[in-house]
């Protein structure tokens, strides 16, 4: 009796969505995933909880973090996922299991919020997690010259700056086509130094 | 987008409840990565046409999500509408019991030659997309 009727390894991969709130993390999903977004939810319990809030409820002892996140099957046994972060920065001990394993992460920045997506540059940086900076244009809004942006979140010269439209899947797909680029091209770095 | 999200969540009785339909336990007895993909098997199927009492209801629903479509834990864990740990508990417990195939993803926190082959799969698949 076979229980693995496929042939080859059946496996997954995931990339990691972050940015502020707004910044268009689950319309950049929706644009490539071949399922509405789905949303998952993760229970912390009082254990985990340090800064938040629990005034206004007594007693409180659990939280719910909601992520978002969409399916791309690349073949038949290699799936890829989209994993959108928690909007809010207190969260972090989901953000450890999002990063585990992930090839890398998209950091959506809108640059009228700029200061939003710190946090996440700051803990993919920490954790070594390869990631590149995706500027939503939204509609209308003012083209911003990715090196000013590179300069205002005084980044490295070697993670790419790129500009792109959430809602578009072309837009998305380049978006994470770079992003899988630069870390094949950090491994081979790697590889021959 | 839909609008802001709350900042006073849900009151503590509901958010604990999911535990009950795994009787308390909220260690699962393996660890399953959110992204790990889970396929019913020929055990598993039999079983859930099998109506057996038990754990019955859930492990039917997995079963018949995960039956000729690999699903992941945050999949499985969102149509469910369950929280993450709940389902991987469950998963975990049917894993256990032969009913699923739990196929665990590829890490790129190494820098080894299968993450690499891997990558260029995922990048040939995305430019065809």
């Amino acid at each position: 009796m076979s229980q693995r009727p496929n042939t080859g390894r059946v496996t997954s991969a995931k990339i990691v969505i972050a940015g502020g709130f707004g910044v268009g993390k689950t319309t950049l999903v929706g644009s490539v995933s071949e399922i509405t977004p789905l949303t998952t939810e993760a229970i912390m319990t009082s254990a985990g909880v340090g800064v938040d809030d629990t005034r206004q409820i007594p007693n409180k002892t659990t939280t719910t973090v909601a992520m978002d996140f969409g399916r791309i099957s690349i073949d038949r046994d290699l799936i890829l996922y989209l994993f959108g972060t928690p909007g809010q920065t207190r969260f972090w001990f989901m953000w450890d299991e999002l990063v585990r394993g992930a090839i890398g992460a998209v950091v959506m920045v809108d640059t009228r919020r700029l200061a939003d997506c710190f946090a996440a540059i700051d803990f993919f940086e920490h954790r070594k997690l390869p990631y590149l900076i995706a500027i939503n244009c939204f509609d209308g809004m003012q083209y911003h010259d990715p090196n000013d942006v590179r300069d205002a979140l005084a980044i490295s010269h070697d993670v790419p700056v790129v500009t792109c439209d959430a809602r578009n899947r072309e837009s998305t797909k380049n978006v994470l086509i770079s992003l899988v680029e630069y870390v094949l091209s950090m491994r081979r770095q790697r590889v021959g130094a | 987008m839909t609008a802001t999200l709350p900042d006073r969540e849900e009151p503590t009785g509901a958010l604990v409840r999911p535990y009950a339909v795994t009787r308390g336990r909220t260690r699962p007895r393996l660890e399953i990565a959110i992204e790990a993909l889970v396929e019913t098997t020929v055990r598993g199927r039999d079983a859930s046409t099998g109506n057996r009492g038990g754990h019955g209801r859930e492990h039917q629903h997995i079963a018949t999500l995960c039956d000729g479509k690999v699903q992941s834990l945050a999949e499985i864990a969102a149509r469910m509408k369950l929280p993450l740990g709940v389902a991987r508990v469950l998963i975990a417990d049917m894993a256990a019991d032969g009913l699923v195939a739990v196929y665990e993803p590829t890490s790129f926190d190494s820098n080894d030659s299968v993450g690499t082959e891997l990558l260029e799969r995922v990048l040939s698949g995305l430019r065809r997309l």
